[in-house]
């Protein structure tokens, strides 16, 4: 990347001078772009790590009984499987890595709100980031009690607890601080002309994820310091035995973790919104339907918490509410899946790796979102509560979904980013690998889960063998396959083939600047006149 | 909002609209981080009210009030010293902004002398005195030192960002053109002395 691209007038902001040196340009810098990158290095290097946990966990499950851990082993490898992954990885994800990178892009501002704040933001999730890893290697062992963290367990058990949760209580703070900034970024720093209703797509689902983000973090930041607390004074909130009730616990964990799921998928969703009118060249079908559904997303998803909470003794009135408050939720999501799919309709479509990308994740999360139901309604749930059935839920829809939309937009914008392309061919064989191998990996899981097969245990009845069998082989195709991409967008972004301004024809503010873009984005801020999908066909107002 | 856009090619960086909403931000995620605790607080109350009635007779009645005329005090102080800067009164704002501090400082002392003495009294979390009391006395107990606590650790750190601000202001960062930085301490130090109004009489009077 250190030969100069072309004599161009300007300096892109992966070569920019500032008064620090070496790698401090980097991470003392106050540029959103390079935070951003700086985001991305980091959830890529932890991905690796949850990956690396969950493969070997699959490989534990091949054969009944031990095959190659123990079973405190496997309690401590789910626990930081699933910590890693959403702490470090998912919750993060988008908004952190693009929403950093192209949000000031999409709206035409210089940089975010708050620059300085937004560096704090990284160095926070650095130090979250290495205090769950250092927790690992303490006495006591690494932590045990799942990522829930639910009590009394999580007050009693000997190993680390008290660090990694502090860790996520970091991660938190990070996250509050993003939100804030992006809340205030959005309403101050839109470019001249740039209406609510002609933000892109994107900037409304990081703005509405920046709402959960500010709400519902502090939250669980309260519980967490809580359960500390307890373990170190007991305090006796959380202890039964103190005349503490853990259910308290469980339903303030919720109320953060479960918009958090929201904080994960809504990003996604606009990135989506992005990729479809993009490689249909088409203006987007609905656009008020589907900002105002992020919105109404953002909103129920703060109510329906409690359907974690099913079989946990709570009142029949609340059960039977929470269940329904939960269906709702399908409504907004199924308003944004026909918009999409209502916009493909007649376009001039390229399938390009981001669109294959997308056109996956329309099936995953289709199939995530409709077991999605067979789990909120009370009767079902009962039935497959803990068990396979849920993990292959989850899996489908934030793997399935949010994982994979940050695939698509990682294919999407590498080029903008590093103004350099990546090999197509090899980008299309990594998605038929993953399709394939998802699908074998987490579509098993459904049965096995709805055959009874736990989820968290460490061994099983040997009629699970054949499926368990499949289900591992299908997690070594879904490696490979992450494994070439990676592969692929790393040398893409070190060999690949210089990448022009506008490589996929996009409408929206980030690709009407140069590849990689300058320092300060823009030289003149620009004048919006018009919505964000303008492909030339009837307005849309 | 427009009259602030106006100015924005030439002052990139200065946006007191936008560095006050992202204050009132942070003060509202600071509200739900408390509105936890006082959830817990609503639930265990109903659920040991009995308890919480009898165990509230022993905290000092006199020490929370006087605590709560040296927090309004001190948030008064914050506010004058807002003004005084706006003013161009430079040294009456620093003065302003000093007492505040004291005060604040003087609420932390009394505070350790209340904790001290409930911990003289052995009523402290794990000590054998409170697990002899029923489970809601200790609850109630576990509920006090959980509130106050955070709360007290939050005026340790407004004195730090009032400190940070008054060697701005000596070093003519602050100025009365630009004082948003001052203007958002205060904000927070009202955060702080508002939630102390709702812990006083949840813990003090309710008995």
């Amino acid at each position: 990347m250190s030969e100069n691209i072309e004599s161009k007038p300007y300096i892109s902001y992966l070569q920019a001078e500032s008064k620090h040196k070496g790698i401090f340009k980097w991470i003392l810098s106050t540029d959103h772009k390079r935070i951003g990158i700086m985001y991305m290095m980091g959830m890529m290097a932890f991905l690796l790590v949850g990956i690396s946990l969950g493969f070997m966990m699959k490989l534990e499950m091949l054969t009944p009984g031990k095959t190659i851990m123990d079973a405190q082993t496997y309690n401590a490898f789910f626990t930081l499987h699933g910590v890693i992954m959403i702490f470090l990885f998912i919750i993060p994800g988008l908004p952190a890595v693009f929403g950093n990178f192209m949000l000031p892009l999409q709206i035409g501002a210089r940089d975010v709100a708050f620059p300085r704040l937004n560096l704090l933001s990284w160095w926070l999730y650095v130090i979250g980031g290495l205090f769950a890893i250092v927790s690992l290697f303490l006495q006591g062992g690494p932590i045990d009690t799942g990522w829930t963290f639910y009590v009394p367990y999580s007050i009693r058990t000997g190993t680390n607890v008290s660090l990694p949760l502090f860790a996520a209580f970091i991660l938190g703070f990070s996250s509050i601080l993003t939100g804030l900034n992006f809340v205030t970024t959005v309403h101050r720093l839109r470019a001249p002309g740039m209406t609510f209703f002609k933000m892109p797509l994107f900037v409304w689902a990081i703005y509405s994820t920046a709402w959960i983000q500010v709400i519902a973090t502090p939250v669980v930041g309260i519980t967490i310091i809580l359960v500390i607390v307890e373990r170190a004074f007991s305090l006796g909130i959380f202890d039964p035995a103190l005349g503490g009730d853990p259910l308290l616990f469980q339903h303030l964990f919720w109320i953060y973790s479960h918009p958090a799921v929201y904080i994960m998928i809504l990003p996604a969703m606009g990135a989506v919104s992005e990729i479809i009118p993009t490689f249909s060249k088409r203006t987007i079908f609905g656009y008020k339907a589907i900002a105002f559904s992020s919105l109404a997303i953002a909103f129920i998803g703060y109510f329906v918490w409690a359907h974690h909470m099913f079989t946990t003794g709570i009142s029949e009135v609340s059960r039977f509410i929470f269940s329904l408050l939960t269906f709702l939720v399908a409504i907004p999501s199924g308003v944004k899946v026909f918009n999409w799919v209502a916009t493909l309709y007649k376009g001039s479509i390229t399938p390009g790796p981001p669109l294959l990308f997308v056109m996956m994740f329309i099936f995953l999360f289709s199939i995530g979102g409709l077991t999605g139901l067979i789990l909120g309604s009370l009767a079902t749930d009962v039935h497959v509560h803990d068990t396979y059935f849920v993990v292959a839920h989850f899996h489908y829809v934030m793997f399935g979904g949010t994982v994979m939309i940050f695939f698509a937009a990682l294919h999407y914008w590498l080029p903008k980013m590093f103004g350099r392309m990546y090999n197509e061919k090899v980008a299309k064989w990594s998605i038929a690998l993953i399709f394939v191998g998802f699908n074998m990996l987490y579509f098993t899981m459904f049965i096995l889960g709805y055959e009874g097969m736990p989820r968290r245990y460490w061994d099983y009845l040997p009629q699970f063998q054949t499926l368990q069998i499949i289900s591992t082989v299908g997690s070594w195709i879904l490696i490979s396959g992450i494994l070439l991409m990676i592969g692929n967008l790393n040398r893409g972004i070190k060999r690949g083939a210089k990448a022009v301004a506008n490589p996929w024809g996009g409408k929206t503010l980030e690709w009407t600047i140069p590849s990689p873009p300058p320092v300060h984005n823009f030289d003149v801020i620009p004048v919006i006149t018009h919505g964000p999908y303008n492909y030339g066909e009837e307005e849309e107002k | 909002m427009n009259n602030h856009s106006e100015n924005f090619e030439e002052h990139v960086h200065r946006d007191d609209f936008g560095a006050k909403m992202g204050m009132w931000l942070f003060l509202f995620t600071e509200l739900l981080l408390f509105g936890g605790l006082f959830l817990l607080y609503m639930a265990y109350r109903l659920q040991y009210s009995h308890e919480f009635h009898i165990a509230a007779r022993e905290l000092n009645i006199g020490i929370g009030t006087f605590n709560t005329i040296i927090l309004l005090t001190s948030s008064m102080t914050m506010a004058l010293s807002i003004t005084a800067m706006r003013l161009e009164r430079k040294t009456l704002s620093l003065f302003l902004l000093a007492s505040t501090i004291l005060l604040a400082f003087g609420f932390l002392v009394n505070k350790f002398f209340e904790w001290s003495a409930k911990f003289g009294h052995g009523l402290y979390p794990g000590s054998d005195v409170l697990l002899d009391k029923p489970r809601g006395e200790y609850l109630f107990y576990g509920m006090y030192y959980a509130m106050t606590g955070l709360h007290a650790i939050h005026v340790i750190v407004g004195m730090i960002i009032l400190t940070f601000m008054f060697v701005f202001i000596s070093r003519n960062s602050i100025t009365s053109t630009n004082y948003i930085k001052l203007e958002n301490s205060g904000l927070y130090w009202h955060l702080v002395d508002l939630i102390w109004i709702f812990l006083f009489p949840l813990f003090y009077l309710m008995r």
